[in-house]
């Protein structure tokens, strides 16, 4: 393996980590919202105060870590994605800073201002939809250069179907993620109410998802003919997605083994990410930045690849420990006190 | 300006994410440190009252950490926005201490939960205690490895540039430039030192408003006696930053002195007015000061900004900045030490309410410090973003619109700040200490 494909490995994995972990905090965000105003609140609100806010800044540093790490081992995506992205970027913070405080402002501090709450699930949606342009603008056609700087050509993505089914799908996969999610969250939690409303979105958002997603390949058949080859070659990654998709219905449908239905939900996600990026090398903006030319020196590699080794020999062990104390602890989940 | 030069943009825009961004994240840093003395000496005196206050501390560490990570995380990607020239050619050289510094953000991120959340899920309070030595390194590493990167941008070395391209690049000694170990050091005293005199502020003030409680007593004095420490140690290290200029960027600490001629003897001069001949009127002449300062010697040359040509000398303004600085940095040894030699020596007048609004009237002046000594530094680099290297023209974006972002985030730190203050304001008025204290009992010798 290569240090370039080693590090665009590790990059998309901790991406992968964070559409992970962020789309059961904006979905769940967005759920809560929405009980508020179909007067079922307090069904949720348990949940966001015992599971996400312990952890929203672990989330966070996620994101953190992407973008900084791209920049570390790919540089010039600095120069390219930095000068076309100022718009999109700038709201995806604001954005950002909205949800953010929401834990701070409402959770920890006096709770119950329905506008704020409202705005907090509003943003959990309008942020993958806003994050999720970059992932359409690397497919190309929609930047040219001018005087030699990257420009971006807003009209053309405005009015590009691609760029709407990806925000579709970023926002449908939001909501079916953190819908399985928390249905066995619930359910763990042992309450009932919550988990047949969470198993009810769940399902709601299944089919939509599927249908997107497969919108999107179609649509690439004609937006970027190099790169829909290329899905079609991996054609089994994205059927073995498929069937774990199906199985994640299934259980969910029949109230059985809400924890293995979460595992399958990462499994399919996780072949249909790869799937994406591996048939999306190795461009990291079509047709003007690659990944080999736009990598770093190998000693900056060599040294970030071995700060990432200690790194996470140093997180593993603390994330263990916050999941088992706030995840897997039977009795915090009941909301029981007790002493250790 | 702000809608017509994306150049001008972006500095506005960089300096007023930075500049909000710092208040938090100089809290960031300094109270968890804090929080360790106040629990520590809790545990070991066995006494609630340092109990409540490392708990009511934590309590509002939360508020302020969450803006310290939103508004860190706009200006970690805003740097790419804004700057992708700069961030193209760094990125290069010193993404290393950035990428290391993601790491203690996670360390950070992870313990901070465990512990706030876990405050009644020990037996035994020393388990609780040790989880916060975490959150206080994870903070601490993170302000050393921005500053390092900071000081990379002041004095650049590590790589070798040939037809524009970067070669020979070494991470490591990109890391351990000249200015990292005073800058470093004086960033992490001056934090400390700042927060120090905040929660004094807090305390005072809560004194002052007829709280009479050895809880507020008991606060006071520790805050200030801890502030005592760490405003003389950003005094030393101040100096030797000083020292540091002197020899890697005289032209900063020449336009921060307005010491337009080199010369021997140098003479410090304080506050005063250029007038249209840049002559200077009013200040105040410290004879020899400037050249220990310097190099420690009364005698040695000092250069002056005549060895410069005029398009790479720094905005005279720094001189202010640079002023506010060291006199806010003495005015508060000052005032704790006469505080803390007044307790141990029971003069009456520390205990005076006038005494106690200038304690109250310390914290913001120190993080108006902070504020003045970072716009004298990045101010006084320009007009380079890399010193020698590439200037700020090179770096910026060339998009059109960072003036209309600008106005979004001025409008979103307003929210921020006003919602700090007054989340805060409610958090602890609606749960007064007498109440706290009701049920735990705390000894009341103070
Ligand atoms: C509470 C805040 C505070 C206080 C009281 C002081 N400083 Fe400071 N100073 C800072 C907060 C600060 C800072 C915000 O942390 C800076 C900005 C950039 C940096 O590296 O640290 C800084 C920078 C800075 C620099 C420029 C370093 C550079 O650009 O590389 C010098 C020469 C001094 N300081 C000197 C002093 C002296 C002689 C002080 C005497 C009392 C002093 N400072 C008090
Ligand atoms: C260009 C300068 C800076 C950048 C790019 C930056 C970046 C960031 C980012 C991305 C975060 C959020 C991390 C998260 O998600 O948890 C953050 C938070 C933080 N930053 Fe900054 N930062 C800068 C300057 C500073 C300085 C100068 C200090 C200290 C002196 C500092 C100290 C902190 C701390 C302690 C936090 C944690 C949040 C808190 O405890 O308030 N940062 N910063
Ligand atoms: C990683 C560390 C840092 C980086 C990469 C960085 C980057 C920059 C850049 C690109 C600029 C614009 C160029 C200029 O106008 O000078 C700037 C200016 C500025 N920075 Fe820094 N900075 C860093 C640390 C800090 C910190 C920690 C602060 C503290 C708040 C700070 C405060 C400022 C201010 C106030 C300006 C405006 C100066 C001006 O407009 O002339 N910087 N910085």
């Amino acid at each position: 393996m290569t240090l370039e494909i080693l590090g665009i490995t590790v990059l998309w994995t901790f991406l992968f980590g964070y559409i992970i972990v962020g789309s059961i905090d904006y979905g769940a965000g967005f759920f809560n919202a929405y009980s508020i105003i179909t007067r079922k609140q307090h069904i949720l609100s348990n949940i966001i105060q015992r599971y996400l806010s312990p952890v929203w800044e672990v989330t966070n540093v996620f994101f953190v870590f992407f973008f900084v790490g791209i920049v570390g081992f790919f540089p010039e995506t600095a120069y390219y994605f930095g000068t076309i992205f100022l718009i999109p970027g700038s709201i995806a913070l604001i954005l950002l800073a909205i949800r953010g405080s929401y834990y701070a402002f409402e959770t920890y501090g006096n709770r119950g201002h329905k506008g704020y709450a409202f705005m907090y699930g509003l943003s959990g949606l309008l942020i993958p939809a806003s994050l999720s342009i970059v992932l359409t603008i690397s497919e190309g056609g929609f930047v040219y250069m001018e005087d030699g700087n990257p420009v971006l050509d807003y009209s053309a993505l405005f009015t590009s179907p691609l760029s709407w089914s990806i925000v579709i799908l970023s926002i449908v996969s939001v909501l079916y993620i953190s819908a399985v999610f928390l249905t066995w969250y619930a359910n763990k939690t042992g309450d009932q109410k919550a988990t047949n409303l969470m198993r009810r979105y769940a399902l709601i958002w299944a089919l939509p998802l599927i249908i997107t997603s497969g919108g999107i390949v179609y649509e690439l058949s004609f937006h970027n003919p190099a790169h829909y080859e290329r899905i079609i070659d991996l054609w089994w990654m994205f059927g073995l997605s498929f069937l774990l998709w199906l199985a994640t219905v299934f259980l969910i449908w029949k109230r059985k083994n809400y924890g293995t239905a979460v595992w399958l939900l990462f499994g399919q996600f996780a072949l249909a990410f790869y799937g994406f990026g591996i048939s999306h090398y190795p461009y990291l903006l079509y047709p003007y930045l690659t990944i080999h030319e736009g990598f770093t020196n190998q000693a900056m590699a060599i040294s970030l690849v071995f700060v990432f080794i200690l790194g996470f020999a140093l997180l593993i062990p603390s994330l263990y420990l916050l999941f088992k104390l706030f995840l897997f602890d039977k009795d915090y989940l009941e909301g029981r006190k007790k002493k250790e | 300006m702000l809608f017509e030069d994306p150049v001008v943009a972006s500095r506005f825009l960089t300096l007023l994410t930075l500049s909000f961004h710092i208040i938090y994240a100089t809290i960031g840093v300094g109270v968890p440190l804090m929080i360790m003395i106040a629990q520590w000496v809790g545990i070991k005196k066995k006494d609630e009252h340092y109990i409540l206050l490392a708990r009511r501390w934590a309590k509002g560490f939360v508020v302020t950490v969450a803006v310290g990570v939103v508004t860190g995380t706009a200006i970690g990607l805003q740097l790419s926005l804004l700057w992708p020239n700069f961030m193209e050619l760094a990125g290069q050289i010193i993404a290393l201490p950035l990428f290391m510094e993601v790491f203690a953000f996670f360390f950070e991120a992870i313990f901070l939960g465990i512990y706030v959340y876990t405050w009644d899920r020990f037996e035994d309070q020393r388990k609780h205690f040790l989880l916060l030595i975490p959150v206080a390194l994870g903070a601490g590493m993170s302000a050393f490895f921005i500053t390092v990167v900071n000081s990379f941008m002041n004095a650049p070395q590590g790589f070798d540039i040939v037809n524009g391209q970067l070669i020979n690049a070494n991470p490591i000694a990109a890391m351990f430039t000249p200015a990292m170990p005073t800058k470093v050091s004086h960033v992490l005293a001056t934090a400390y030192m700042t927060v120090a005199f905040m929660l004094a502020a807090i305390a005072a003030y809560k004194l002052l408003k007829g709280s009479n409680h050895v809880y507020h007593k008991k606060a006071l004095y520790l805050t200030m006696k801890v502030g005592l420490i760490f405003s003389i140690a950003a005094a030393i290290i101040g100096d030797f930053s000083g020292k540091y200029l002197a020899e890697y960027q005289p032209e900063k600490l020449a336009a921060a002195e307005w010491h337009f001629e080199t010369e021997e003897g140098a003479p410090l001069l304080m506050y005063g007015m250029l007038d249209e001949n840049n002559e200077v009127k009013g200040a105040i002449k410290i004879p020899f000061a400037l050249s220990i300062l310097a190099h420690g010697n009364p005698t040695s040359e000092v250069i002056g900004l005549n060895e410069f040509p005029e398009e790479e000398t720094p905005p005279l303004v720094v001189h202010y900045f640079f002023d506010l600085m060291v006199t806010i940095g003495v005015f508060m040894i000052g005032i704790s030490l006469i505080y803390w030699l007044g307790i141990k020596r029971g003069w009456a007048f520390v205990k005076a309410k006038w005494y106690r609004w200038l304690i109250v009237l310390g914290g913001p002046l120190s993080f108006l410090a902070i504020e003045s000594g970072w716009w004298m530094a990045e101010v006084g680099r320009q007009p380079w973003i890399l010193r020698g290297i590439m200037t700020v023209e090179e770096a910026a974006t060339s998009s059109d619109y960072v003036g209309l972002m600008s106005i979004l985030f001025i409008l979103l730190y307003i929210i921020l700040g006003i919602g700090t203050v007054v989340v805060l304001r409610k958090m602890f008025k609606d749960n007064p200490v007498e109440k706290e204290l009701e049920t735990s009992q705390g000894g009341d010798n103070a």
